[in-house]
């Protein structure tokens, strides 16, 4: 009987990690319904992006309150997870504080930082609420974002806040029995600079009443962490750990070029010279260009598509959007996820995508959305972790004009100009250089 | 103008510098053909050798390919390049961001590699130099604004030289409440300038010349043809604002050097 703790500890923690990767590799095999991209060159200038962006935060403090609000929030995460460490090792072996006759007074050191950087998520999660509940910013509280978009990211700061709090309350109720004393498993390690003043709380209580607390507060706190672990794939919050591969992956080239297309370069060179080639590594069948649909865009777009965390700096910068237009970068991003969470569905029941009728462009965006952008890069500039909405938007042009040809007039006759004049506009190509005149 | 082409210039036996990409605002557009002229006047003053394309330039593709069409960009982008390698060119000066980017980023995967700069990088380059000098003081401690055109500054991250134009022009540099990185759009850019609007509350051009109307200068400056139109159209809806002029920074270069 004694080890039932441990062995209930260890189907838990194990449950819960087999679930997590479960989901895990369900976001890779989604990723790869899409369109190959060669994201696996200059590793040493993509490592430096990701430690920059990623790691260093680097374009998050270009707002500097929340920027460092979220700096505390993400070394904590990072820092914490050393104790979780601990946490762990003890659910297994049945110990408690497994670690601190090892690490001496730099155990108590360590304790007391991750009280500090508790206290600091704490101030931090509860600054996000008021700054999306109270104050309503903006981006926080436009219409993209209503129903579950809005739930998850309050549910979230609920979740990080209950966690910080059964932490320290683990700490205080240890420390109390700690001076007890009450039992050989409760010795005296560890510093407790701000769990130290939750102890009053517990005035009056039995010390078999404050170890039911302790304990409480322990497994609470450790099935707290595995199921937020589960929670991210079914939430925006999957950024904790996409971000990382989101911005070594992300495009290198200058933001300003729009990739040529190989398939249409191939076309062309066969128009012109019936004798050309297409080499061999860019055959494809059944070519489609551009994009309708999640299959047709390449792994990257998706993986942006999971990791965006729908933060909304891409659409409180877009011109389209600050102008009320139904364009809302941030939108195209959690629509791409939305088809492809429908696309993983249908395959989990058919066993592969049988067609439901549905594509990603008009069943998720509209084409009036597409036209409105004006490529003007600020959304792919505002993102602090790398995500390319503008990408999306160019493919999907691409699909109706080459495939649909479903584009306005004005875009026709702009492009036939060109076709015909050399210019968007229907003057005479001889004309070109009367301003000379 | 004493403008030669580059087929002129080959029956001479004269090799220019530099290419004059004009592009079609340049070519064609009444208000931006007076920002070629200008920028002529430049290269005369500061003794450049360039020369244009003329009848065998052609839309760089700019616009269709934002609008989705990539053949017909990569059609313009191919006989473009033929024209451009025929003469050996390796240097390009455009007073279009469009042309631009798409010249310098988009050509070269397609058998087109050039040093390509944009006007206010050789504006800049020829104050630095000496080769042009103000010599006139009509914009001493003018307030002047200056548009960032996308394609320039987001795009190619060139945010600088235009603004170290300007001060060489001793006007102070006011900045609007969005700028560089930030700076909003005009509303022109894929393809936009060549349709109407999508239903919004407000024209993004408009919301533009807002900004530029609330940082007190009554010169805004511009370096993109398009944007200049736009905001152009911007200052005229605002009844109270018509005396705001929008130029393109080199107009306003040529106005101060001799």
């Amino acid at each position: 009987m004694q080890f039932l703790p441990n062995l209930l500890f260890a189907l838990f923690f194990f449950s819960s990690i087999i679930f997590f990767l479960k989901n895990c590799k369900k976001i890779y095999r989604n990723i790869n319904l899409a369109r190959p991209i060669d994201r696996f060159d200059n590793k040493k200038e993509r490592f430096f992006k990701m430690l920059m962006l990623a790691f260093g935060q680097s374009k998050m403090l270009d707002k500097p309150v929340v920027g460092l609000l979220h700096l505390v929030v993400y070394v904590a995460f990072v820092l914490i997870n050393i104790e979780l460490l601990e946490i762990i090792l003890d659910g297994f072996t049945g110990k408690h504080r497994i670690l601190a006759p090892y690490l001496g007074s730099f155990y108590n050191f360590l304790i007391a930082f991750f009280e500090i950087l508790a206290l600091l998520v704490i101030i931090s999660v509860v600054i996000f609420w008021i700054r999306r509940n109270i104050i309503k910013i903006r981006r926080f509280v436009s219409n993209d974002l209503k129903g579950w978009p809005k739930s998850d990211a309050d549910y979230i700061l609920y979740i990080e806040l209950m966690l910080m709090i059964l932490f320290l309350n683990m700490n205080a109720s240890d420390l109390i029995l700690q001076n007890a004393p009450y039992s050989e498993m409760y010795k005296s390690y560890g510093y407790f600079p701000i769990s130290q003043f939750f102890v009053p709380l517990y005035n009056g209580l039995s010390l078999e009443t404050i170890f039911i607390v302790e304990r409480v507060s322990w497994w609470m706190h450790i099935m707290g962490i595995l199921f937020f672990l589960n929670y991210l794939y079914y939430s925006k919050h999957l950024h904790i750990l996409l971000a990382f591969p989101n911005t070594y992956f992300s495009n290198l080239d200058n933001p300003g070029k729009s990739t040529n297309l190989k398939s249409v370069y191939n076309e062309i060179k066969l128009m012109i010279d019936p004798s050309y080639k297409i080499p061999e590594t860019e055959l494809e069948n059944d070519i489609k260009f551009g994009a309708s649909d999640i299959f047709d865009l390449n792994w990257f777009q998706l993986l942006n598509a999971y990791t965006c965390t729908e933060c909304g700096r891409c659409s409180s910068e877009c011109p389209a959007t600050q102008t009320g237009k139904l364009l809302s970068p941030r939108k195209i991003m959690m629509k791409t996820r939305d088809r492809i969470e429908d696309v993983s569905k249908n395959i989990d029941q058919n066993k592969e995508f049988v067609s439901d009728g549905r594509t990603l462009l008009n069943d998720y965006i509209t084409k009036e959305e597409i036209w409105a952008c004006t490529t003007c890069n600020a959304c792919v500039e505002s993102c602090p972790i790398g995500i390319d909405p503008l990408s999306i938007i160019l493919d999907m042009r691409r699909y109706m004009v080459m495939e649909e040809s479903t584009a306005s007039n004005e875009i026709n006759a702009m492009m036939n100009n060109i076709e015909n004049n050399g210019a968007p506009w229907p003057f005479n190509k001889l004309d070109r250089l009367n301003w000379r005149n | 103008m004493n403008v030669k082409t580059y087929k002129e210039c080959k029956k001479q036996g004269i090799v220019p510098d530099i290419l004059f990409w004009v592009g079609c605002a340049g070519s064609y557009d009444d208000r931006a053909k007076k920002i070629t002229k200008s920028l002529i006047n430049l290269f005369h003053k500061a003794g450049i050798s360039y020369a244009v394309l003329g009848t065998e330039e052609s839309c760089s593709g700019d616009p269709a390919k934002r609008a989705g069409n990539e053949f017909l960009f990569q059609m313009q982008a191919l006989s473009n390049i033929e024209v451009l390698n025929s003469y050996s060119i390796k240097k390009i000066v455009t007073a279009c961001p469009h042309c631009f980017n798409t010249i310098k980023n988009e050509y070269p995967d397609l058998g087109g590699s050039y040093d390509v700069i944009h006007h206010s990088q050789l504006i800049d380059q020829l104050i630095n130099d000496g080769k042009l000098k103000v010599k006139n003081d009509q914009f001493n401690g003018k307030k002047i604004t200056f548009h960032d055109p996308c394609y320039l500054g987001r795009a190619n991250g060139e945010y600088l030289a235009p603004r170290k134009v300007i001060r060489a022009l001793k006007a102070e540099l006011k900045e609007m409440k969005s700028c560089k990185e930030k700076a909003m759009c005009c509303g022109a850019g894929g393809a936009q300038m060549f349709k109407d609007s999508e239903k919004g509350n407000k024209e993004i051009n408009i919301k533009r010349t807002e900004e530029a109307i609330e940082s007190n200068s009554k010169i805004i400056a511009a370096a993109c043809p398009f944007c200049n139109t736009m905001l152009t159209d911007g200052v005229k809806s605002h009844e109270n604002h018509k005396d705001i002029e929008i130029k393109d920074i080199s107009e306003l270069v040529d106005k101060v050097t001799d």
